[in-house]
């Protein structure tokens, strides 16, 4: 390895640059925002009002029923797509004839734009043409249609399921890959010390894509919890604020409401949320 | 048909293919349905197999809707994200993979943390700065909104790839006389060919997928396949087939990118995420 300042610094020059002034900068903006009395469309008068935009946040009752809204939509979609991907990727890692056909669709609801599915789970929820209530009450699993998108309960399910969908083929993949790097001598050990199914899979598959499994995690947690088009599309948040998950209430205040300081303050409420949340799980899982 | 046949046809076959079923069936049947005609899909009750099939819906809206130059706009703005993430990510990776300078660590770290940024922390002030610099509403606006997220993974997936060429590579060519620059180019850049393409296409899609930027710093002028669509729904009679065309083009390019590419993918990341 060449020790040198000069050169590396000169070759990164133009990525720091740039993501100073794309990321960096309005970071720090949004910080400066949600310390004003910012209002869009009323740039005249934009004075400095201390943490009033935060008390103002945290007095507000929409902001904990989106922290709860938050908190289920992370930990039951992530663990859903968590289940199912692993699932998934240790029937991939068995071998039959047509593996490689299954493990190239597979990753077919990742590669789609979130409006996309978005839009496909709409269309196949739709309360009079939609297939899943047509199905349903063919195969008598519904009494009579629901309207899935217009009820609290089945909405949050709802965009929760299409979330899923769209997630999982990531741990599939991922953990797939890892399962792929741990060695077949492993498993021969521990069948000569006797070892059946479910304590291989414990003793050898599991801390063997123990460290895939906790990026893979990590990863998919930032994600889902920043991720806010694909409620967007589906519900907008509703009915009411059944769906409504703190990033979309952040990006309503703003976008809907052109209220910037009160949008920014959720912003950076829930940027040091989700930081706290990131250094708690490295934390643990170096420990463990 | 013996033991071990059935039990792997129904232990582990059939299980997949149910899997592949939740995977691939709302896909299919947003396929099948914009090869549908409208009167077909909004009888009632309602037929799981088509009458008949019809271009009718990618006609129309090819001919009769804005959607062409929507496709256009969106694959001017990828584009552009796939130039801008793979010119700064390479050299950005080559500094990283064969340099230990001070900061290193920091600045690693760095380029990682800056996916944790919420969406909404980053798209509010740029919103407001491209307003303040007149331009909202432009390729450049929406190119530099998409960098925020597609740069810093391009530099981590790079390093990692970059990291797979023995440096004895660059030692050699150093010992028969080439500059630093030379290494990079005539060593460096061709080996990395298969994970500028792996980058290239992830770069691309992720862009061609994005809504949010798309909608806040663009939207009129600059109207990508995502907004498009999304737009569609907001008219007072939602046409289902057209729809589905729609997110049947759009999905097509990602869909075959990301199937051309996955293995390679999925391995660099988590490699380049597991080293750390």
């Amino acid at each position: 390895m060449k020790r040198d300042t000069s050169f590396p610094l000169l070759l990164l020059a133009p990525a720091l640059a740039l993501t100073s002034a794309l990321v960096l900068f309005p970071a720090a903006q949004t910080v400066w925002m949600s310390l004003h009395d910012f209002v869009l469309f009323r740039p005249k008068s934009r004075p400095f009002v201390g943490l009033a935009n935060y008390i103002k946040a945290l007095q507000d009752p929409v902001f904990w029923e989106g922290l709860l809204t938050s908190v289920i939509w992370v930990v039951v979609a992530v663990g859903l797509q968590f289940l199912l991907g692993l699932a998934a990727a240790l029937l991939l890692n068995r071998s039959f004839a047509w593996r490689g056909l299954a493990r190239a669709l597979i990753v077919v609801p990742w590669a789609l734009p979130s409006v996309i599915i978005g839009l496909i789970w709409t269309w196949m929820l739709d309360f009079n043409l939609g297939l899943i209530n047509e199905l349903g009450v063919r195969l008598g699993l519904l009494v009579h249609p629901v309207a899935w998108l217009s009820e609290p309960g089945t909405a949050f399910a709802a965009v929760i399921l299409a979330v899923v969908w769209q997630g999982f083929p990531f741990f599939a993949v991922t953990l797939l890959a890892g399962l792929q790097a741990i060695p077949g001598e492993l498993y021969e050990a521990a069948s000569l010390d006797g070892a059946g199914a479910m304590s291989k899979f414990r003793h050898v598959t599991l801390p063997g894509i123990a460290a895939v499994i906790t990026t893979a995690l990590l990863l998919r947690m930032i994600w889902v919890a920043n991720s806010l088009d694909l409620i967007l599309v589906m519900t907008g948040g509703g009915p009411g604020t059944a769906t409504q998950t703190l990033p979309l209430h952040a990006f309503l205040t703003a976008w809907s409401g052109g209220n910037y300081g009160q949008g920014s303050a959720l912003a950076v409420i829930l940027t040091f949320l989700l930081l706290g949340i990131v250094i708690a799980y490295l934390v643990r899982s170096r420990r463990a | 048909m013996s033991r071990k046949r059935l039990r792997k046809l129904f232990g582990t076959e059939v299980p997949v293919l149910a899997i592949l079923m939740f995977a691939l069936l709302p896909w299919g049947w947003m396929v099948l349905s914009s090869f549908r005609s409208d009167a077909d899909l909004t009888q009632t009750p309602l037929h799981l197999l088509p009458d008949t099939l019809t271009l009718a819906n990618h006609i129309e809206l090819l001919a009769r809707t804005s959607f062409a130059e929507n496709l256009r706009d969106s694959l001017i703005v990828a584009a552009g994200a796939v130039v801008l993430g793979l010119g700064l990510s390479l050299p950005a990776a080559y500094a990283f993979s064969r340099f230990r300078f001070p900061g290193r660590n920091a600045l690693l770290i760095n380029f990682l943390a800056i996916n944790m940024f919420l969406v909404v922390m980053l798209i509010l002030p740029l919103f407001v700065l491209f307003r303040q610099l007149g331009l909202l509403d432009t390729y450049l606006s929406l190119i530099a909104g998409h960098a925020t997220f597609t740069l810093p993974f391009a530099i981590w997936l790079m390093t990692s790839y970059v990291d797979g060429i023995p440096v004895d590579l660059d030692h050699a060519a150093a010992i028969d006389g080439a500059t630093r620059w030379q290494v990079m180019r005539l060593v460096i850049l061709p080996l990395t060919m298969p994970g500028l393409v792996a980058v290239g296409i992830y770069l691309f899609i992720a862009s061609w997928n994005e809504y949010l930027f798309a909608l806040m710093l663009a939207g009129q002028h600059v109207r990508t396949v995502t907004v498009a669509l999304q737009s569609f729904i907001g008219e007072n009679q939602i046409q289902w087939g057209l729809l589905m065309a729609g997110g049947t083009l759009v999905a097509l390019p990602a869909t075959i990118l990301f199937l051309l590419t996955q293995g390679r993918l999925a391995g660099g990341l988590t490699g380049g995420a597991v080293k750390g």
